[in-house]
């Protein structure tokens, strides 16, 4: 057998395993802890977790059957709701994608704003999986103070684009708004208040007794598990992996500011934490920068407004919250593209489940299914 | 600037309109019939219509971008894919930088397991098709690598006919799992050694696949919806 055999996920329709002390459980679809509508089936020998098997499609909505029957331009704003809690970057993705296809580039100063608006949105994800994945494990407070400083990510948003979570900030060419006054005042009032907080977080966290035992050692997948699972993020750099796609094939004006990528070692639950909350931090610094050098100029490249772009197919992918979001896009010279592949993050990073609890307890898994941080609306589509 | 953006969105309409005749825009006219008249045999003119219309708008812009177009991948690892293969390879070129392989699909599988193996493509992005109805082979297979090592992504695309089935590549890299699934689930394509074949996203027991294009967009399994769901349709 080859070496994959090991990711194989059971098949628990077939019941002929069970011995005496085995039995399957059944998690979700609605369990609060999933985060959405997920269905997990557990084989379980006591507490132990010999196995599982996800069960997903509850929010399939036919997103990219939809493309097909909707011009470039009217598909924008259905991408916003596959990772609903970080539009931002999936109308990034999809914008980006178009552009590389009608072979636009975005002004700079359009490029500019797509860093701050992205980066805006992945400390608003980051700060809604921290919430609700200290929620999980029992820690009540953190989603408080989450929410709370989330809040004010989303009333930029709100003055930017008049939306607060399916923004449509972005149109293909650029940004279709220009920032609006104080944008810029706000954005670094929000750098200074946040940073705080963080440590606030971590205050509350990091040395915490509870939490680390809850997390340290807990849902281990190394370098090469990732690798072979396909997983992007946070979750493969907190496995020692050194690759984020902003810097490995940068894209918006991310080469004209400075970040690290921040790593960990043993890929466990613990380290992912704290990669994530690094990643914060260095957003923070990604955003001081970004305002500092925002251009002046135009915030749209001219773009016509039939779009039609050349018969050919592209793929391009940016650096979601979550991991590596991918657009594949295959035109046919008409104004409607012939076929859209969203690549999600999300469902990918799923797959490594059934990976990180096998021998585990039934807790954990519940602790593993928060630290991958997906969103339903992006696995199902 | 508004107003020729709105030009711009008008031109296809007026191209209609131009042959009925409006004399009140004469100076725009001339810009306008060479695309009418072009456009009564009705060819596949994807770059015609977005082409004109910025050079007419502002020339000093530096828009108008230069049609783009595949260009030949030379590598030597291309050159070597093709020295083993020869004509198996049928295409290799790069597109707006993407650079990507079309392959028979008799040597889909030997080439993948050597782009992971000695080429260190080690992380399958993505697994994916599309259908063309009009075509003998009607499906295309998209399989996206990328290699750490190399920073480089490299798409690799057969070709199959309806009912063919692929060597799956669940033993090369496990995540082509439920990418494979869900390939099944929208395409009916089914994967030989595929260690559990069946729908992810729908329902088991749905028929039909939607994405492929005889598919209508609100086209429903009524029976299964209404043994399942106990109503008439969702619609």
């Amino acid at each position: 057998m080859s070496p994959s055999a090991e990711y194989k996920t059971l098949d628990l329709h077939d019941q002929t395993f069970l011995d005496s002390n085995e039995m399957v459980l059944n998690m979700g679809p609605q369990h609060p802890s999933t985060h959405g509508v997920l269905r997990v089936i557990l084989k379980l020998d006591g507490e132990k977790v010999l196995g599982t098997e996800c069960v997903i499609g509850y929010l399939h909505r036919g997103v990219e059957k939809i493309a097909e029957n909707r011009t470039y331009v009217q598909f924008n704003p259905y991408v916003d709701r596959m990772d609903y809690v970080a539009a931002v970057s999936n109308g990034l993705g999809y914008c980006e994608s178009v552009e590389k296809l009608i072979n636009v580039e975005a002004p700079p100063r359009a490029q500019f704003l797509r860093v701050i608006l992205a980066e805006l949105n992945r400390l608003a994800s980051h700060m809604v999986w921290l919430g609700t994945h200290a929620l999980d494990i029992g820690a009540i407070t953190p989603l408080f103070y989450t929410f709370r400083d989330r809040e004010e990510v989303l009333k930029i948003f709100e003055k930017y684009c008049g939306a607060r979570l399916t923004t449509h900030a972005f149109r293909i060419g650029g940004c279709i708004y220009e920032a609006y006054d104080g944008f810029e005042k706000d954005v670094l009032k929000y750098c200074d208040f946040l940073e705080p907080k963080i440590d606030e977080y971590e205050s509350l966290l990091t040395g915490n007794r509870i939490w680390v035992q809850r997390t340290k050692g807990v849902g281990i997948l190394n370098a090469a598990d990732c690798k072979a699972l396909g997983v992007t993020g946070p979750v493969l750099r907190a496995a020692g992996v050194k690759w984020d796609l902003r810097k490995a094939q940068p894209y918006a004006a991310y080469d004209q500011v400075e970040f690290d990528i921040p790593t960990a070692q043993n890929g466990d639950t613990f380290d992912r934490y704290i990669v994530r909350i690094q990643e914060m931090r260095q957003s923070v610094r990604i955003l001081r920068q970004a305002v500092d050098k925002l251009p002046a100029g135009p915030t749209m490249a001219k773009v016509p407004k039939v779009l039609k772009p050349p018969v050919g197919r592209i793929y391009h992918s940016i650096e979601a919250p979550k991991g590596e979001l991918g657009y594949f896009i295959v035109s046919d010279g008409s104004t409607q593209p012939y076929r859209v592949r969203v690549r999600p993050p999300s469902f990918v990073n799923l797959q490594a489940l059934d990976k990180m609890v096998r021998g585990a307890l039934i807790a954990d898994v519940v602790a593993v299914i928060g630290t991958l941080d997906i969103v339903l609306g992006e696995v199902d589509r | 600037m508004p107003d020729e953006k709105s030009e711009l969105d008008k031109s296809p309409q007026q191209a209609n309109n131009g042959l009925a005749g409006d004399p009140d825009k004469a100076p725009e006219k001339t810009v306008n019939a060479a695309p009418a008249t072009a456009a009564s045999p009705t060819p596949p003119p994807p770059p015609v219509a977005p082409k004109p219309a910025p050079a007419a708008a502002k020339p000093a812009a530096p828009a108008a971008p230069p049609k783009p177009a595949p260009i030949a991948w030379e590598s030597p690892l291309v050159a070597s894919l093709k020295q083993q293969y020869g004509s198996g390879i049928r295409e290799a070129a790069i597109y707006l930088k993407d650079k990507y392989l079309v392959v028979d699909k008799s040597i889909v599988f030997d080439v993948l397991t050597r782009m992971r193996d000695d080429e260190t493509f080690d992380y399958c992005v993505d697994v994916t098709a599309v259908h063309w109805p009009k075509r003998e082979e009607q499906f295309d297979v998209v399989y996206i690598l990328y290699s750490f090592a190399k920073n480089e992504r490299v798409r690799i695309e057969t070709m199959i006919k309806d009912g063919e089935k692929v060597r799956s590549a669940f033993s090369l890299w496990p995540t082509a799992d439920w990418l494979e699934r869900e390939v099944f689930d929208m395409y009916g394509i089914e994967f030989t050694g595929h260690p559990g074949l069946k729908r992810i996203l729908l329902p088991e027991g749905w028929t039909g696949y939607p994405l492929r294009k005889d598919y209508g967009i609100r086209q429903q399994d009524q029976a299964w919806i209404k043994a399942n769901i106990g109503i008439e349709s969702g619609q």
